[in-house]
């Protein structure tokens, strides 16, 4: 896919509004995590969402997915609300999101945690996948490649091959296969195809990030929402992770990130909105953000927290 | 733990653990070659020792069937209880092995496929009473056994997802008390109603050839072999169609939502969705299996279905090792069978049964044939305390 133009607010006439937070409220018994939080996400942009250590970040990604039900205020996606819908439902929507504290599938291995979320796409359900009677005539490419040198299963190969000309493949099997295809090819785009094969909880810690960036990306986001996904990386990690975030942009996402780290949002947002205690205290393009007084001061009361 | 108890532990993980690594290794053709083989001889099971058309016999064979000992019981009869278990296990296995859920009460289920084919299938039922009065049919009409099949796994589906559609929004324990209870209520109702014959329970259950009678040919009330075999080609096809769920989009929804409900929720997956068909799955399984079972006794009561069948069900799936088809399979069998083979100690057998299954417990808390993601899951588990210590 060719690279979007960048549709910040300045610079585009009517920038079409993908996500609106509206005045969401969000209390936790006393705790006000979000104070009547209001902010929009354009179509293609890259929003940096940042803020002090429990600022509220996390829970707005929470208020967004369905985890948590804001108190009051609403989220619209789309146009459609989404505060009130289940999760799944949520992700069907559009949006997908990584977790700050890793939550991978550990016992699944790289290759099925990313099916797991292009699952989400596919139509075939529980009784689909049980009897297999759905049938789908296949494109040329799809059938059964017959190239054994040994007779008896070249033999076996070619009856396979009729036979799906003849009755068409299961749509279960096409989708498997398909999914299989597209897991491969989003572990390749995020890097990490080396070890497709490996149990999640045997990756080294950056590629388990970067699986969960292709997981998310598997279930074909209008929206990816990254939280931390560079937290813990050394500075030449965070780079590589910087480009990649260009590419995801660059392949038609829209991106909204959490970071602690001012350098790294500076680098790759379009725009950015702050938080403070659940409220928002600045928002706009990264220059005029970080000279903005009450973010420095937000960031100087709470210092050295960019690991 | 104590040293020694890890040190048998660690053993029995070397020469247990690598044999579902050794099996995938094989060549296709050879494994299907042994599963060929594997099931002609669960075909051959009955005939155990004997070579069936002669009077020869395999010496030393013989030991292992349960009629070589004194008062021992028919052979074949065990073999068809066995198979009824398996199969009871498969489905119980889709619920707590491959869903995570606890399921206390699946007797109820297995209860609900028998009541089915009883209350539908026998001309001595109450319904079927009510029914031949209300359309003036004759006093020996009944559903046909072949029919009764849909009805029995419609209401055992249907039953699992009465069950299941309030209940798994609860979690861990609390589903596995509610889930108890509702095996109770299923044996409490057939006992008080007049429609469900009662205590008394209800006679007359027909099989494949119709209502019991010595005329059948081939499904008898003596000889039990014919009915093995079907309780095992049942469980065979069963066998196929869960290792296609669990090899498909469904056994991964089941995994992930073990691993991480919420994450699994935020990628698309509807948990509660998947944990109801496991639910309805594993209860048309169970339902199959009680269908069997009153075929085969031709009357049933409800005091068959009781706490502890519930009990032992779980016990074959922990025992086998939960997760893994080919273990609970085990658990399954050896369950049924071993009781039965060394009955000779009578008294001794249920407490050498209960000693059993707590030596299991301590040795190998995951089951004799684990599933290895399961394994790893409770290593896990039985961490985290001491992490957060
Ligand atoms: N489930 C919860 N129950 C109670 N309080 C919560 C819960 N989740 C978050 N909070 C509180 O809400 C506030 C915001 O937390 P949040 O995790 O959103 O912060 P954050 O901006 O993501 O911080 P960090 O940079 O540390 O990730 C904190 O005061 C936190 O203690
Ligand atoms: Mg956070």
């Amino acid at each position: 896919m060719l690279p979007k133009q960048k549709t910040s607010p300045e610079d585009a006439a009517k920038p079409e509004v993908l996500l609106e937070v509206d005045g969401v409220t969000l209390r936790f018994g006393g705790v006000v995590a979000l104070d009547d939080l209001s902010f929009n996400l354009y179509k293609g942009e890259i929003l940096g969402l940042i803020g002090p250590n429990g600022a509220g970040k996390t829970t707005c990604f929470n208020a967004m997915t369905g985890v948590y039900r804001p108190t009051s205020g609403a989220v619209r996606f789309d146009g459609q609300q989404v505060s009130g819908r289940k999760p799944h439902r949520i992700n069907q929507m559009g949006i997908a999101r990584t977790f700050q504290n890793i939550r991978l599938f550990p016992e699944m291995t790289a290759l099925e945690n990313v099916l797991v979320g292009a699952d989400s796409q596919h139509r075939t359900s529980v009784v689909g996948a049980l009897f297999r009677l759905y049938r789908v005539k296949p494109k040329p490419e799809e059938l059964p490649t017959v190239d054994s040198a040994n007779g008896l299963v070249r033999l076996w190969q070619q009856v396979r091959r009729s036979s799906a000309q003849v009755f068409g493949i299961s749509r279960h099997t096409l989708e498997e296969r398909a999914g299989e295809r597209k897991a491969y090819e989003l572990l390749s785009f995020v890097g990490i195809d080396d070890r497709a094969n490996d149990l999640a909880r045997n990756l080294p810690y950056g590629y388990q990030r970067r699986l969960e960036i292709a997981r998310a990306l598997a279930t074909e986001p209008k929206l990816l929402c990254l939280d931390e996904p560079a937290a813990g990386f050394n500075p030449a990690e965070k780079e590589e992770l910087l480009e990649l975030i260009r590419k995801i942009r660059d392949r038609g996402f829209t991106v909204l990130l959490i970071e602690h780290d001012m350098r790294l949002v500076m680098g790759v947002t379009d725009r950015i909105v702050v938080l403070e205690f659940g409220k928002k205290i600045a928002e706009g393009a990264p220059a005029e953000v970080r000279d903005n007084p009450k973010v420095i001061a937000a960031y100087l009361g709470e210092p050295a927290d960019a690991a | 733990m104590t040293e020694a108890l890890r040190q048998i532990n660690e053993r029995r993980r070397h020469v247990l653990g690598g044999m579902g690594d050794r099996w995938r290794a094989l060549p296709r053709w050879q494994r299907w070659l042994t599963l060929l083989a594997g099931v002609a001889f669960l075909y051959y099971l009955p005939f155990l020792g004997d070579i069936p058309g002669t009077n020869l016999i395999i010496p030393g064979l013989d030991w292992f069937r349960t009629d070589s000992i004194d008062g021992g019981a028919n052979w074949a009869g065990v073999l068809f209880v066995c198979a009824l278990y398996v199969l009871v296990a498969v489905g119980l296995n889709v619920v707590i092995g491959l869903a995570g859920l606890l399921d206390l009460g699946y007797v109820g289920f297995y209860a609900v496929g028998a009541y089915s084919v009883a209350l539908f299938g026998s001309a001595e039922s109450p319904v079927v009473g009510a029914l031949q009065e209300q359309f003036g049919l004759s006093s020996d009409w009944a559903i046909a056994w072949a029919i009764c099949i849909p009805i029995a796994l419609a209401f055992s589906l249907v039953a699992g997802v009465l069950l299941g559609w309030p209940t798994l929004r609860l979690r861990g324990d609390y589903l596995a008390i509610v889930t108890l209870g509702f095996g109770e209520i299923i044996r409490i109702v057939a006992k008080n109603s007049g429609w469900a014959g009662e205590a008394q329970g209800v006679p007359g259950i027909p099989g494949p050839e119709g209502p019991p009678s010595p005329d059948n040919k081939v499904f008898g009330l003596l000889d039990i072999k014919p009915w093995y075999w079907l309780a095992l080609s049942v469980v065979l096809v069963m066998v196929l169609l869960v290792r296609r769920l669990e090899h498909s989009r469904v056994g991964r929804s089941w995994l992930a939502i073990r691993e991480d409900e919420d994450a699994a929720a935020v990628m698309g997956v509807y948990p509660f969705k998947f944990k109801l068909w496991a639910f309805a799955i594993g209860a048309a399984l169970g339902g199959f299996s009680g269908l069997l079972f009153a075929s085969r006794s031709a009357f049933i009561q409800p005091e068959t279905f009781n706490v502890q069948l519930s009990i032992l069900f779980v016990a074959m799936v922990v025992v086998g090792g939960s997760g893994n088809m080919a273990g609970v399979a085990v658990g399954a069998f050896l369950l049924a069978y071993l009781p039965e083979r060394f009955r000779d100690f009578s008294e001794y057998r249920v407490l050498a049964f209960g000693l059993a299954l707590v030596l299991i417990m301590l040795l190998r808390p995951q089951g004799l044939l684990p599933s290895r993601r399961r394994t790893r899951e409770l290593q896990d588990r039985a961490k985290e305390p001491a992490n957060v210590a």
